[in-house]
């Protein structure tokens, strides 16, 4: 057995090798400006928006740079999303190495048969229906943090007085985490997420955190509580497939995956609005208008292009190019979210464009789960944060800001303000 | 026009609920797409399109 899958190995290696030694580009590339992509994305896009790009270990894998292609991909079976395979793209040197196969998959690395059901468990909590009664809880979540600003030292920091804590607080209510240990997965996730670290380093934090979260499921096992994670339990139980090791994967992933993204999303959205005071003009004269300008904000930012990330498991012809079982594929979604093909005058931040089949939130089966809870958190945080503060302005120039240029997921960490 | 809903397929992204709830539902044990209304009219036909346009999993389909 482990002769044949070496064998199998050496052969697909030795194809890759002969298939091509001419990519352009290496990958991941960093962003130059913090309102624009990477400027080679462009070029992909217009001279060879299938091409070879080269990653940090040496190997090869096909970027899809264009809007229809990157939902094609995403949307395909043959494109696994298996993170833990062998030969899945890696964009961190080593990273490859430090894979565990055999080890029990997160749902955003999961492929189907597993992946439909482990995901449809869950989904209940978040349908749209749902999130609408979280409203004023998460209403009053952002007054507070609005109060604590408003209280708080001229120039504050938005990242740490409300970008952050709000989505935290949010996703730990949910799920029935105590907000109090926030610090403490605070701390292991920034690692979990940040390009540099070293894979050692990342499994130490993922393996704190879902400690933590091991301990907090069997504690509420008992007498199950009226949480997400409590609810879970009773109804996985129910239909006999309740096991504590995947709930801790779900419980650790929602917890990661729920309070990073939607806050860099925060703090980028409202610099952007404070330097382009016309739009955010639109959102305060007619509130309506905010949910349009999550949508637009999402897409001019993509704060995840690289998670899209796929592993071919059976020929497919992408765009005119054929890929073949075995090779990596990243779909990029920063570049689909600027293709001039499905978004006019795409560099532009127009609110009013009408962005909602952007990829900011991927595509396919695996298209964000907490997508809908991501946009109520922006839309009460915009309409609530410029009602209440009307004099925000940023306390620096934007390029003093920190911009996450070395984090998986883009974002600020910080962001002064004052008013 | 005849709105066609593939639950097999839907992976209860809600994009659909959010372009019309009018048309759609989601489900309150899996997530999935629930058809309010199979036969919309009037403003309602846009909405409809813009939901299969919009929906990540192609789980919508239109007899026009
Ligand atoms: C603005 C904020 C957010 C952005 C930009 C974002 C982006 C994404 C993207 C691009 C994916 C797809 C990854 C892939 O296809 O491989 C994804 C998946 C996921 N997201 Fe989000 N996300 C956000 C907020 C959230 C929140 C608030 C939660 C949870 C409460 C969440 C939970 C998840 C989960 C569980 C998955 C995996 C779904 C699956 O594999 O079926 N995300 N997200
Ligand atoms: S938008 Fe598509 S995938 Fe999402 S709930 Fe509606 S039908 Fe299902």
């Amino acid at each position: 057995m482990a002769l044949l899958s070496s064998l199998y190995r050496l052969s697909v290696t030795s194809w890759k090798e002969v298939m091509t030694t001419t990519e352009k580009h290496e990958f991941p590339m960093a962003r130059t400006c913090p309102f624009a992509p990477p400027t080679a994305y462009e070029e992909i896009r217009e001279e060879e928006p299938v091409s070879l790009v080269r990653l940090p270990d040496g190997g090869q894998a096909w970027v899809i740079s264009r809007h229809e292609d990157v939902r094609t991909v995403l949307n395909d079976r043959r494109f696994s999303a298996d993170r833990q395979h062998p030969d899945f793209p890696a964009l961190v040197e080593g990273e490859a190495a430090s894979r565990r196969p055999d080890e029990e998959r997160f749902l955003i690395a999961m492929d189907p048969p597993e992946h439909g059901p482990a995901r449809k468990a869950v989904l209940g909590e978040f349908t749209v229906r749902r999130l609408e009664a979280l409203r004023p809880r998460i209403q009053e979540i952002v007054d507070g943090q609005i109060d604590a600003l408003l209280a708080g030292p001229r120039p504050g920091d938005l990242v740490e007085t409300l970008s952050l804590p709000v989505p935290s607080l949010v996703i730990c209510e949910m799920l029935g985490v105590p907000y109090a240990d926030h610090e403490f997965f605070q701390k292991h996730t920034v690692k979990v997420i940040k390009q540099s670290t070293p894979p050692e380093e990342r499994w130490a934090a993922t393996a704190a955190i879902q400690g933590y979260m091991a301990d907090l499921i069997a504690a509420k096992e008992e007498n199950p509580p009226d949480d997400l994670l409590g609810r879970q339990i009773v109804k996985l139980r129910a239909n006999g497939t309740y096991r504590r090791t995947a709930l801790v994967g779900m419980g650790f992933l929602l917890l990661v995956a729920g309070h990073e993204t939607t806050a860099n999303m925060i703090s980028l959205s409202t610099m952007a609005f404070l330097r382009n005071p016309e739009q955010l003009a639109m959102i305060k004269a007619d509130p309506a208008k905010t949910l349009d300008a999550v949508e637009e904000m999402l897409r001019y930012f993509t704060i995840i292009d690289v998670a899209t990330a796929r592993l071919c498991v059976e020929d497919v012809e992408v765009g005119g190019q054929l890929i073949r079982a075995g090779e990596g594929v990243l779909a990029l979604g920063y570049s689909a979210n600027r293709d001039p093909r499905a978004f006019e005058n795409p560099d532009e931040l127009d609110i009013e464009r009408g962005a909602r089949h952007h990829v900011a939130f991927g595509f396919g089966p695996h298209q964000c789960l907490g997508q809908n809870l991501a946009r109520m958190e922006l839309q009460i945080v915009f309409d609530t944060l410029f009602r209440r503060v009307p004099g925000l302005k940023l306390a620096v120039d934007v390029d003093e800001l920190p911009f996450k240029d070395d984090a998986n997921i883009y974002g600020l960490y910080r962001l002064p303000v004052t008013w | 026009m005849k709105i066609i809903a593939d639950t097999g397929k839907c992976v209860g992204a809600g994009q659909c609920v959010l372009t019309e709830p009018a048309l759609f539902d989601q489900s309150e044990d899996d997530g999935t797409v629930v058809v309010l209304n199979r036969t919309p009219e009037g403003e309602l036909v846009e909405k409809a399109r813009e939901a299969a346009h919009v929906c990540p999993s192609q789980a919508l389909s239109l007899e026009e």
